[in-house]
């Protein structure tokens, strides 16, 4: 009898204790894996912790040194001119902030989904007995920790380039986060509800269908913001009818009803000595308002969308006619490698994760064109010479483009055959393959996307024949090795248990590789520049030009470029070899 | 056949798996015990070639894996304890893709895949893609993966977990099978029925040294006394200081 006793109270609580009343875990407690991870593994965890944090820190100081340093010479500069000096300084602040709405917006709706609707954590914390509010505030706050990382990173060297330039004083540095935090949720909150509303509607998994609504509508909206504001008239104040107009578009603002404007307001009339507190009143009652808005969306329609989320959007997919005629071009080259392509492509095109990023690419493409379109290139005081030296400025611009693309699409592969290698590992696959079929995978789009960028564009500008050849080779060339560079520093820098594919190329590794593509893009087009100035000089002259200084320049930008696309490959086989997992 | 030879691997200052020596002959089904960290999957991810050895030699089917990886791995079938495999492709995409790996394609391998999905009742979900499969039929997948090339060797890391009782039963037939055509399986399991039944020869290893191996009947002499194997395991690995239940519960 009495053994029967103790199994039932193993088997039973004892309720003879005190039962505390229950309490929802806090905020903080919520949030705790995700602060013990970061502090627990900084920058992945892998061997030489301590010098890749040096090397962090480095890359970041340089990068402020550097942002700092332009935007300080060029708000000196403006202080210079009287009257229109300070009215130029808020507009481009105006625009620094309308410019990082947008692009905040669109990472918080992107980054939502993942955060609220498909992490893995969301299974223990659904389960949990963890109020709506509290879960709203943790998963919002985690959004908004991920997104804007990058923006506060690029925001701080500006606005205190602005504090030193305008004297803001001891003070400023608190107006500035009062001004910056309120910024940040705003957006966070918009972004996090449209996805909740869009999960509602579609099922999560279904993104492809969300994301490419979100792609042609903001695409259409950057297009919009870019023709409203109409930037390259700022650069010629001699196209206005008279100064006063000029100063009179400067003194009005961009969109007064953009958070984003009162940022800007708010920051630059303390800056003025004139404060003001209704632009911060503004900022602050808005995201709390928007926070309340979104938590009382959520409360509402969380567990409806969380639910939806869980349905699978697709289960039978068929293989595509495009996969059966690369399976086919493939079939010659071995069954191996034809089969590695067509994987890689299928995982592409079916992880909504992966190719949403076509979003931000789309945003770029956009933008840069716009860009290019809109340049003031025909009218007086523009010289033959800087005519022809512009379209050198696309290349460079163009690598930029290129560089960020090959950071979202290559760089991301090796960490994503993380969970994989097993089977890779076990099978009597070289590693050498399994890169360089990444590398063609990746190179071939973006080689058809770079050309045609730097093709189009150089019809825009009117560039002579000379000028396109050799824009069309060097983008060609660079194309190669900064898909090199990608793939190699994706295997050196790897992140195998990320949840979102989109966070690996903001780790450290992605920042290494922008240094390493931008001091690339930088070496061959200072090779370059020198035979196509002489070339350039010599037309205009009617002489010839060195053919020495053409071979060399040229000839030594085809060396590096491919240097950059095989030494990399062949430190990442290395790698690859001697990961073990 | 499997021949491990002072097979150690470290990790640090830590040693996973201490100088094991082995040979697992053709047409044996050999099995490998131990207590949770004792060392078994480090090293069939090391016969797997996935982790390398800090020292000593693997050999598959006679070829030495170290100087020859490539021709040892394609005599090897490898089924991981974690079934993480590409949740975007389809069960029978994922089979050709493994098959390719191997060089293998074509009208053989198409039948032979549609085979091993029908065995493991998979067949109607060959179109679906992994992402919707359960675990227990991603277990299945990754099973008829490492089938579809016929491997001379097959090595695998706790083959039951997530299997129901009817997968479980065609497994057991399957390996059986595989072994009685001359074929050879090393595996690592904590079912101890599943080893009783089903392997010809067991090692229990324990802070990565083999403890005992042999036949069961081995394996109860050398554990004095008898019994089970349970009891044997209880035995050779010294688990059986079990704490008092209700003092941790009560704790």
């Amino acid at each position: 009898m009495s053994s029967m006793h103790s199994a039932l109270a193993v088997l039973t609580p004892r309720m003879t204790r005190a039962v505390k009343p229950f309490e929802s875990p806090s905020l903080m407690h919520l949030l705790s894996p995700k602060w013990l991870s970061a502090k627990a593994r900084p920058l992945g965890k892998t061997e030489n912790k301590a010098g890749r944090l040096v090397l962090f820190f480095i890359v970041g100081a340089v990068f402020w040194v550097f942002v700092f340093g332009l935007l300080y010479r060029l708000l000196k500069y403006f202080r210079g001119i009287p009257e229109i000096g300070a009215l130029l300084a808020a507009k481009l602040l105006g625009l620094m902030f309308i410019s990082l709405f947008g692009i905040l917006i669109l990472s918080y709706v992107v980054t939502a989904l993942s955060s609220f609707f498909l992490a893995k954590d969301l299974d223990l914390l659904v389960a949990a007995p963890v109020d709506w509010l509290r879960l709203y505030g943790a998963k919002l706050l985690e959004t908004t920790g991920h997104s804007s990382w990058m923006v506060v990173l690029v925001a701080t060297p500006v606005l205190t380039a602005y504090g030193i330039v305008y004297g803001g004083g001891l003070l400023y540095p608190i107006v500035a986060i009062a001004a910056v935090v309120p910024f940040l949720f705003i957006p966070a909150a918009i972004g996090s509800s449209i996805t909740l509303l869009l999960v509602n509607i579609f099922p999560a998994r279904r993104t492809r269908d969300i994301l490419s609504v979100i792609a042609v509508l903001t695409a259409a909206g950057l297009v919009l913001i870019f023709r409203l504001i109409r930037p390259e008239r700022l650069a010629r104040p001699e196209g206005f009818r008279s100064l006063v107009e000029f100063i009179s578009l400067l003194r009005g603002p961009t969109s007064p009803w953009l958070p984003s404007e009162w940022a800007a307001q708010g920051i630059m009339t303390w800056l003025r000595d004139e404060p003001e507190l209704l632009s911060f009143y503004l900022l602050w009652s808005t995201a709390a308002a928007l926070v309340v808005f979104g938590a009382l969306l959520h409360r509402w329609l969380y567990t409806r969308g969380f639910t939806k989320a869980q349905e699978s959007g697709e289960r039978f997919v068929r293989n595509g006619r495009l996969g059966k005629a690369v399976g086919r071009l493939l079939t010659p080259w071995g069954v191996m490698r034809r089969e590695l392509v067509l994987k890689e492509m299928r995982l592409f095109f079916r992880d909504t994760t992966q190719w949403s990023q076509l979003i931000l690419l789309t945003v770029l493409v956009v933008v840069y064109v716009f860009n290019i379109k809109f340049l003031p290139l025909r009218g007086e005081g523009i010289t033959f010479f800087l005519a022809n030296v512009i379209p050198f400025v696309n290349l460079v611009l163009a690598g930029f483009v290129l560089a960020s693309i090959a950071a979202r699409f290559i760089f991301p592969g090796i960490s994503l055959e993380g969970r994989t290698l097993w089977l890779l590992r076990s099978s009597p696959l070289e590693m050498e393959e399994l890169l360089w079929s990444k590398f063609w995978v990746g190179t071939i789009p973006l080689l058809g996307l770079a050309v045609g960028l730097v093709f189009a564009t150089d019809v825009l500008l009117q560039v002579s024949g000379f000028m396109m050849t050799v824009s069309i080779f060097t983008i060609t060339m660079m194309t190669f090795a900064i898909a090199g560079l990608a793939l190699g520093f994706g295997a050196l820098f790897p992140k195998f248990n990320t949840e979102n594919a989109a966070q690996i190329p903001t780790s450290f590794g992605g920042l290494v590789l922008m240094m390493a593509s931008v001091v690339l893009i930088g070496l061959v087009i200072v090779l370059e520049a020198r035979p196509v100035y002489q070339y350039v000089g010599a037309r205009l002259l009617h002489a010839d030009p060195d053919p020495w200084a053409m071979l060399f320049g040229f000839g030594g930008a085809v060396l590096l470029s491919l240097a950059a696309t095989f030494i990399p490959i062949r430190i990442a086989v290395r790698r690859m070899g001697e990961l073990e997992r | 056949m499997i021949e491990l030879r002072n097979l150690k691997k470290n990790y640090g200052s830590f040693t996973a798996v201490d100088s094991i020596n082995l040979t697992v002959p053709d047409g044996e089904l050999f099995g490998f015990l131990g207590p949770n960290g004792a060392g078994k999957t480090t090293t069939l991810r090391m016969i797997a070639g996935i982790l390398q050895p800090t020292s000593g030699t693997i050999h598959l089917a006679g070829i030495d894996l170290a100087e020859n990886p490539l021709k040892a791995k394609a005599k090897l079938g490898f089924i991981p304890d974690r079934p993480f495999i590409y949740e975007k492709l389809t069960g029978a995409e994922f089979l050709r893709f493994v098959a390719g790996l191997y060089g293998q394609d074509g009208d053989k391998v198409e039948h032979r895949g549609r085979e091993l999905m029908a065995l493991f009742d998979l067949e109607e979900w060959a179109d679906e893609l992994v992402e919707s499969y359960s675990h227990g039929m991603r277990q299945k997948l990754i099973i008829s993966s490492a089938f579809i090339h016929r491997p001379e060797v097959i090595v695998v890391d706790e083959p039951m977990v997530g299997l129901d009782p009817k997968a479980a039963r065609i497994l057991k037939d399957l390996f059986r099978e595989y072994v009685r055509r001359g074929h050879t399986i090393m595996m690592s399991t904590h079912t101890l029925e599943v080893a009783e039944t089903l392997c010809d020869r067991i090692a229990i290893i324990q802070h990565g040294k083999i403890r005992a191996v042999g036949t069961i009947q081995d394996l109860r002499a050398e554990a004095t006394g008898g019994g089970g194997l349970e009891e044997i395991f209880l035995k050779l690995t010294g688990e059986r200081a079990a704490r008092e239940t209700m003092d941790v519960l009560d704790a």
